[in-house]
């Protein structure tokens, strides 16, 4: 299984590295800077790289190289997921998962590694287990550890490890009793050039907060079920009862959770709640080209349109925009090609509109390609796909909880 | 540099001679900054006998570690501590012994007696440490010491350390492997246990250790894909992976009669994918199907459902190994369910779909219509990393078929307009594989493909070029028009690429163009001395192929180039123009070479083959790391062929023999007896039985013996067929003379039977007397007399059943005061009951079996029964011992009008999600009440009340009875409501204990058992306890249960345990308990339920019933 583990940043630097076997010398991550610059870009290196003795499964997030090393056969994916469950503990743990972040909290995060994998293979991913075992820092608590040089590690063993739910610790308190679901969806649609949909398709997650006292028993029902598409549960879910009772019901981890994550595939259904209007031309005499982008809002069902931001990626000759704006400002990165368009609000009477010139690099040919638009916006309060839920039900606990509901509609693209 | 060296003479030299490298290195900055001192100020700090220093030191020592930086030479600073009391500084010290024991193992060996104590912490957690620090040292020397202590683990009480123990297997194994035959055992052991927690880590070391020793699975097999969906994720993914070799050598192809089929049109199948052809297939599949008829292993059903599920996980690896799991196992027409999870995966990290479209790509080859549905999943977007893309285009690609076609090509233009040139250039080439895959869009394509030959970008022009050019080669007899095309274009096109492309298309197939081309060489040798070098070569190539084929009208346009390419400035030039002179132009010196000329120039060359690269990688475990790398990593377990006739599916039972085969008699029986009858005595038997037992402890033992015989319903067949042979002629016998004297023979074969534990007899004539009295309740005056005379309630058959047997059976012999009593009430009820029936024929078991207001409870029964047009389910009748009542309003507060409830236990008609409630009302004052309903419940969210019909008056001294019902949703929360008279309200509360949640079901004891595999993990409780002193026997533990809670009891094979099936009323989760009784008074109570709630609450009310 896992072996080794390095933490690679940006620069090149091996910052951290973990071993859960014998050690292999760092040398071996020579055969990754050599994939690293042949991909050219980061996103492009290879997940999996052979090298004579070793395979190194890497990852790529928040700026830093995930490489592991492995001898032999494993699923890759099998490693890939894990490599994403520490990326996502570290962000749990510092809140982010910067490099920065790593080295300041580096005894925490070689406690965690060693939790995470027993020679190589997973032993406590899940973070309730793994927050019993060691204490997620904080500013009240690192002071009063430096000055009294107490230690970040429960004194109390932890018992999550042999309970049933091995993703709840146990002996819970809460005064307040809450629990809370975002259902976030978000709109994956691609749009050809006239504005009719090619692709659509909504994704969601639902992200609950619970913070209940013992061991409540909760069952989350929809009032229509039946639009989800494909669905994928937190472990907590109980299958059976969803099969056949489309319900969830489920005894929640403690603390932010994703319960599920679901797809809705309907072409029809999905209503795009902008439109666009376009208009991207580059001149073939002159290096100069013309830009004009108006945004409109559609079937929003009443709801406010809220941090519309338009990317858009130009050609590599552009060199830069001159442009005005009705409303919010844009950027334009000459060097990533990237202009970024922030609106805010969309506002029903007055449509936004970007216009101007581009200047392009002088004797190059003209680009054929109109450049993708990105639209990313957000609106409060509605669920796009009309997912309802119905009820929030608690079993097992005697005191009342407090329960909401969000919906928020993210698009990209 | 001296003190380090002085301090390495001082450990003996060591091997790690101090790094010099601590000095140099500008990144180890503050704390690292690594003059030599502060390491002898992190050996001080270690050395206090503060706690908050030697903390620091080794936070310090470990921030080193992380970074890489040699710390060995802090060793024995270090080791010490590992005794310290503080866990932190105890865990940092674990961390870094286990990094540097390996090349310190002397000093290692000072820290192991520590966890050797650790080894018998009473602690769990503790020990599983301590075994877990011990194994992860890596010194030879402890090799027996671990070993030792692992298989002390591996008996272990905890499961936890049991898992630990698993998790160390591997680590021994790596370390010392002579020890695989101990590890083995080991792993055989710990491969029998039966808690999820284990299975992952166990079958992880299996996988590491013995992975050829596949019949170790046999045993486990069934459990391990029972247990399945609770193991955690990770364990899963292991348990997935290695169960699909197994089922790969022990179960039979599912798709066979296809594959056969496959292999002899496989390519065809492959290149044009004809329907008509599928079609044929098919019907061949079918005939072929009749001959050879494939059944399913059930085992092998087995793993394929109880895998279906996890295709729902939310990790990546688990679906993919199901998705794996399923494309090598599951039969053609089930593998398509993992098409949508794995496009669900495609939404996850760049690496993750990676990974995904790599095996996507190899399964559309086999199985392309598997992802059709989903083929717009696979549209590239822009922002997706190259890599992703030519992968997607891949996936594409594979797609592509007549249908589908012009979508896809439309969706490639776009494509080529990216801006990211490695993915057009794949973009053509898969336009390319297109062409040559699916016949009609072939000319479509070239065109496009020669329009691309304009494009402004080389590469692109290159590309189509090439692809073209591929295109060609396949049929060039049809395509002299592109070829014409092409040549036209020379005068246009710029690149140099592309236009050496053209040249040598034109040559190679000057015969299908033989005016055109001399006239290209024309042009050509024009603009000879201005083409790039590559052109060059091209045109001397052109130019040789023309001559030799068409010598006449180009033999002067050849010498002409030939000359120029003399004096060329380029050596490449000149070098083939004279190869190629002294080849073609025969002069007398050359020799046998030229004669064979034409052949070496115009040789047919092979066309190229477009396919794509994923073909035969399936021969690989999908999934896998070999698989993605298409080459077999260390480590690979071969996917194994289907066997061609299936291994013995026995090995896998793990029941004890004489269980199967009473099960299959059973079935067998279930055939040959009339179903409903059957199944419906079946359903009855449970709690009758103990219905009797309770009004006649007597009999008790008796009927005991006999139930415990049922299980092992004996092996002599003939005997129980002869017996029931006499049970046919009985029944006749008895039909002819209905009832009247139908004991008397009864009598004397249970006198014979009752010796030997004839219990299979006795179950055989319950099952025909069922029959019988079914087939009599359908004539109604029948059942009357019968039920009249026998004086058993007939309006619960195996009620009357079990009565008149056990009346027949005892009378004479014990006639207790009991009996008799019991029979008086009997006779009260019966006349009611006949009434009813008068009332209303077809309906019977609405009566409320609590004797001591029947009379008045009758007028409310009735009403019930007016309600009930449903089917009459079975309902059973509790003991009405049993019942207790439960005060809703004392006649105080009531100012006179007294409340009670009970539970009778029986199905609320109305409503099947429903608890009956049954409600007795007094009235205690002088006047009468009048109006009395319920008003304004008070429920908790999902609680429904089915309120009871409003009395209108109750007069004084006068007490009545009705039922309602309230649907509870499966939580002891109390329901609340008014109680209203026509003066007053009174808030009013009923809360139901847990044992009124449910309603008893029937299940054998097999369905039992599976059932109780299904509800494993989290869904079981179990304890231990010690059985009260009144509560030692089968029938006291009976009792005591059913008073708790409203279960039907399941027939058992073994006299040690007591089992009990129910549902909850409201969400019909099944509900489970089972009773093993230990010597010495002991006894485990299990109890399953899919409510976790539930079972525990059930689980403290029998305990406590139990134990009193």
């Amino acid at each position: 299984m896992i072996h080794s583990l390095f933490l690679i940043n940006n620069a090149g630097d091996i910052f951290l590295e973990k071993h859960w076997k014998s050690v292999i010398s760092r040398s071996v991550c020579d055969y990754f800077f050599e994939a690293q610059e042949k991909a050219m870009e980061p996103d492009n290196v290879p997940p999996v790289i052979r090298t004579p003795h070793h395979y190194l499964i890497n990852i790529y997030r928040d700026k830093i190289f995930f490489v592991s090393v492995i001898q032999t056969e494993v699923p890759p994916l099998f490693v890939i997921e894990f490599l994403h469950r520490v990326a996502e503990m570290f962000q749990d743990y510092f809140g982010d998962c910067s490099e920065v972040a790593i080295k300041d909290n580096v005894v925490i995060v070689y406690e965690l590694l060693e939790e995470m994998l027993d020679n190589g293979f997973p032993l406590a991913t899940e973070s309730n287990i793994l927050k019993e075992l060691i204490k997620p820092p904080t500013i009240l608590r690192s002071m009063v550890n430096s000055i009294t040089g107490s230690s970040n590690v429960g004194e109390t063993l932890p018992t999550g490890q042999l309970s049933t739910v091995p993703w709840r610790r146990a002996g819970v308190k809460y005064t307040n009793n809450e629990a809370y679901f975002d259902v976030v969806e978000e709109i994956d649609a691609i749009l050809d050039k006239s504005g009719t949909t090619v692709f659509a398709e909504i994704q969601g997650v639902i992200d609950a907060c619970v913070k209940l006292s013992g061991m409540p028993d909760l069952t989350l029902s929809f009032m229509n079920p039946r639009l989800l598409d494909d669905v994928s549960f937190h472990p907590c879910v109980r299958f059976k009862r969803w099969e056949s009772e489309r319900v969830l019901s489920f005894i929640p981890p403690d603390g932010n959770f994703r319960l599920m994550s679901y797809h809705v595939n309907a072409q029809n259904l999905v209503a795009i709640p902008v439109y666009v209007r376009q208009n991207i031309s580059f001149f073939e005499s002159g290096s100069s080209g013309r830009l004009d982008i108006t945004l409109g809002p559609k079937q929003t069902m009443g709801k406010t349109v809220e941090c519309v931001v338009v990317t858009v990626h130009m050609p590599k000759v552009v060199l830069n925009a001159n442009l005005t704006a009705t409303q919010g400002n844009y950027t334009y990165d000459p060097v990533t090609k990237i202009l970024v368009w922030d609106i805010g609000k969309l506002n029903q009477q007055k449509l936004p509109n970007l216009k101007g010139s581009l200047s392009l690099q002088s004797g190059a040919p003209k680009p054929e390609e109109n450049p993708s638009l990105n639209i990313d916006l957000k609106i409060q309060q509605l669920a796009i796909s009309g997912l309802k839920v119905n009820r929030l039900d608690m079993y097992g606990e005697k005191y009342k909880p407090f329960k909401g509901v969000k919906y928020v509609t993210k698009v990209f693209r | 540099m001296s003190s380090s060296s002085a301090f390495n003479d001082e450990k003996g030299g060591s091997s790690s001679v101090g790094e010099p490298e601590y000095g140099h290195d500008p990144a180890s900055g503050g704390i690292f900054s690594s003059d030599y001192k502060r390491h002898d100020d992190l050996k001080e700090m270690l050395d206090s006998n503060k706690d908050s220093l030697k903390l620091e030191a080794m936070k310090r020592i470990v921030a080193m570690v992380a970074r890489g930086k040699n710390a060995s030479d802090l060793f024995p600073a270090v080791v010490k501590n590992v005794a310290c009391k503080n866990i932190e500084v105890k865990k940092l010290v674990y961390v870094y012994l286990v990094r540097y024991a390996e090349e310190q193992q002397d000093l290692a060996l000072l820290s192991i007696s520590t966890f050797q104590r650790g080894l018998k912490d009473p602690n769990q957690l503790i020990r599983a440490s301590a075994l877990r620090v011990l194994s992860s040292i890596r010194v030879t020397i402890i090799v027996p010491i671990m070993m030792l202590a692992i298989k002390e683990a591996a008996s272990d009480m905890s499961p936890y350390v049991r898992k630990t123990a698993a998790h160390a297997i591997p680590k021994l194994y790596s370390l010392d492997p002579e020890q695989k035959d101990q590890l083995i055992e080991v792993i055989e052991k710990l491969l029998a246990d039966k808690t999820t927690l284990v299975a992952g880590s166990v079958v992880m070391a299996f996988e590491e250790v013995c992975p050829e020793r596949i019949e170790l699975i046999h045993k486990n097999y069934r459990k391990l894909c029972n247990l399945l969906i609770d193991v955690e994720e990770w364990g899963q993914v292991v348990i997935i992976n290695m169960l699909t070799r197994y089922a790969r050598t022990q179960f039979l192809n599912p798709n066979i009669n296809e594959s056969l089929l496959e292999e002899g049109g496989e390519k065809e199948f492959y290149a044009s994918d004809d329907d008509e052809d599928d079609e044929e297939k098919k019907a061949e599949a079918a005939a072929l199907a009749k001959r050879k008829p494939y059944v399913m292993d059930p085992d092998h059903r087995l793993l394929l459902r109880n895998t279906k599920p996890l295709l729902q996980s939310r990790n990546a690896a688990v679906v993919m190994a199901v998705a794996q799991l399923y494309f090598h196992l599951a039969p053609k027409a089930e593998v398509g369910v993992i098409a949508k999870a794995l496009v669900r995966l495609l939404r996850s990290h760049s690496e993750v779909q990676y990974v995904v479209l790599q095996n996507v790509a190899t399964m559309t080859i086999k199985r392309r219509g598997m992802f059709e549905p989903h083929l717009k999943s696979f549209y590239i977007r822009s922002t997706d990393p190259t890599q992703i893309k030519i992968l997607k285009l891949e996936v594409l690609t594979n797609l592509a078929s007549e249908t589908n076609i012009s979508t896809i090509l439309r969706e490639f233009q776009t494509y080529i307009k990216s801006m990211d040139k490695d993915f057009v250039a794949a973009t053509i080439e898969a336009i390319g594989r297109c062409a040559t895959n699916i016949g009609e869009v072939r000319d479509t394509c070239l065109n496009g493909l020669v329009q691309l030959l304009s494009n402004r970008d080389e590469l692109v022009v290159a590309e189509s070029v090439v692809v073209i050019k591929k295109l060609l080669q396949m049929q060039p007899e049809q395509h002299s028009e592109i070829i014409k095309h092409m040549a036209k274009l020379i005068d246009n096109i710029q690149v140099p690429m592309a236009r050496a492309s053209i040249l040598w298309l034109i040559g190679e197939y000057c015969e299908h163009v033989p005016k055109i081309a001399p006239d290209v060489l024309r042009k050509m040798a024009k603009t000879f001395t201005n083409e790039e070098d590559i052109v060059k070569l091209q045109i001397l190539n052109l130019a040789a192929k023309l001559y030799l084929t068409n010598s006449k009208q180009t033999k002067l346009l050849t010498q002409y180039v030939l000359n120029l390419a003399k004096y060329d400035q380029n050596y490449d030039i000149r070098d083939r123009a004279r190869f190629i002179r002294q080849l073609i132009v025969p002069t007398d010196k050359s020799g046998a070479l030229s004669k064979y000329a034409k052949k070496l120039f115009l040789a047919l060359k092979p066309a190229p083959v477009l396919e794509s690269p994923f073909k035969d990688r399936d021969h690989f475990q999908l999934g896998s790391l070999s698989h993605l790398l298409n080459t077999k990593a260390g480590g690979y377990q071969e996917l194994p062929e289907w066997p061609d006739s299936a291994p013995d599916p026995s090995v896998r039972n793990v029941e004890v023999p004489e269980w199967s085969k009473c099960t299959s008699r059973k079935e067998r029986k279930e055939k040959k007896v009339e179903k409903p009858f059957y199944s419906d005595s079946e359903g009855e038997s449970g709690p009758t039985e103990s219905a009797d037992s309770e009004s006649d402890s007597g009999s008790r033992s008796e009927s005991d013996s006999e139930q415990t015989g049922s299980g092992s319903e004996s092996e002599e067949s003939v005997e129980e067929s002869q017996s029931e042979e006499e049970e046919d002629e009985e029944e006749e016998k008895m039909k002819k003379k209905k009832k009247v004297d139908k004991s008397q023979p009864k009598k004397s074969e249970s006198a014979e039977s009752d010796q030997s534990s004839g219990e299979e007899q006795k179950k055989e004539r319950k099952g025909v007397k069922q029959r019988r009295s079914g087939s009599e309740s359908e004539s109604e005056e029948e059942s009357e007399s019968e039920s009249s005379e026998s004086e058993s309630g007939s309006e619960e058959d195996s009620e009357s059943d079990t009565d008149t047997r056990k009346k027949k059976k005892t009378p004479a012999s014990k006639p207790t005061a009991k009996d008799t009593k019991k029979e008086s009430k009997k006779e009260t009820k019966e006349i009611s009951l006949l009434d009813l029936d008068d009332f209303a024929p077809t309906s019977s078991p609405q009566v409320t079996p609590v004797n001591n207001f029947l009379s008045s409870s009758l007028a409310s029964d009735l009403e019930g029964l007016s309600l009930t047009d449903t089917v009459l389910a079975p309902t059973t009748i509790a003991p009405s011992a049993s019942v207790r009542m439960y005060e809703l309003l004392h006649r105080i507060t009531g100012e006179g009008l007294g409340v009670e409830y009970c539970f009778n236990r029986q199905a609320f008609s109305p409503d099947p999600h429903m608890v009956a409630v049954q409600i007795h009302f007094t009235n205690n004052t002088s006047c009468e009440t009048k109006n009395l309903h319920i008003e304004e419940p008070k429920l908790q969210s999902g609680m429904r009340i089915k309120e009871f019909p409003e009395i209108d008056m109750l007069p004084a001294g006068e007490s009545v009875s009705v039922v309602m019902g309230i649907d509870f949703c499966d939580s002891t929360q109390a329901a609340n409501f008014q109680l209203c008279t026509h003066t007053r309200k009174f808030f009013v509360s009923i809360q139901p204990p847990v044992g009124e949640l449910m309603t008893p079901i029937f299940l054998t004891e097999n369905e039992f058992k599976k059932e109780q595999g299904q509800l494993m993990g989290m869904n079981e409780i179990s304890d231990k306890l010690t059985l009260g002193e009144k509560c030692q026997n089968d029938h006291s533990i009976i009792e005591r249960v059913n008073a708790t809670a409203n279960l039907g009891r399941v027939p058992c094979g073994s006299d040690k345990d007591c089992r009990f099936a129910g549902k909850t009323v409201s969400s019909g989760s099944l509900v489970l308990v089972t009773v093993a009784r230990k010597e010495g008074g002991g006894a485990q109570l299990t109890v399953n339920c899919e409510k976790m709630v539930i079972g525990t609450m059930l689980m403290k009310d029998i305990l406590h019933a139990l134990m009193q």
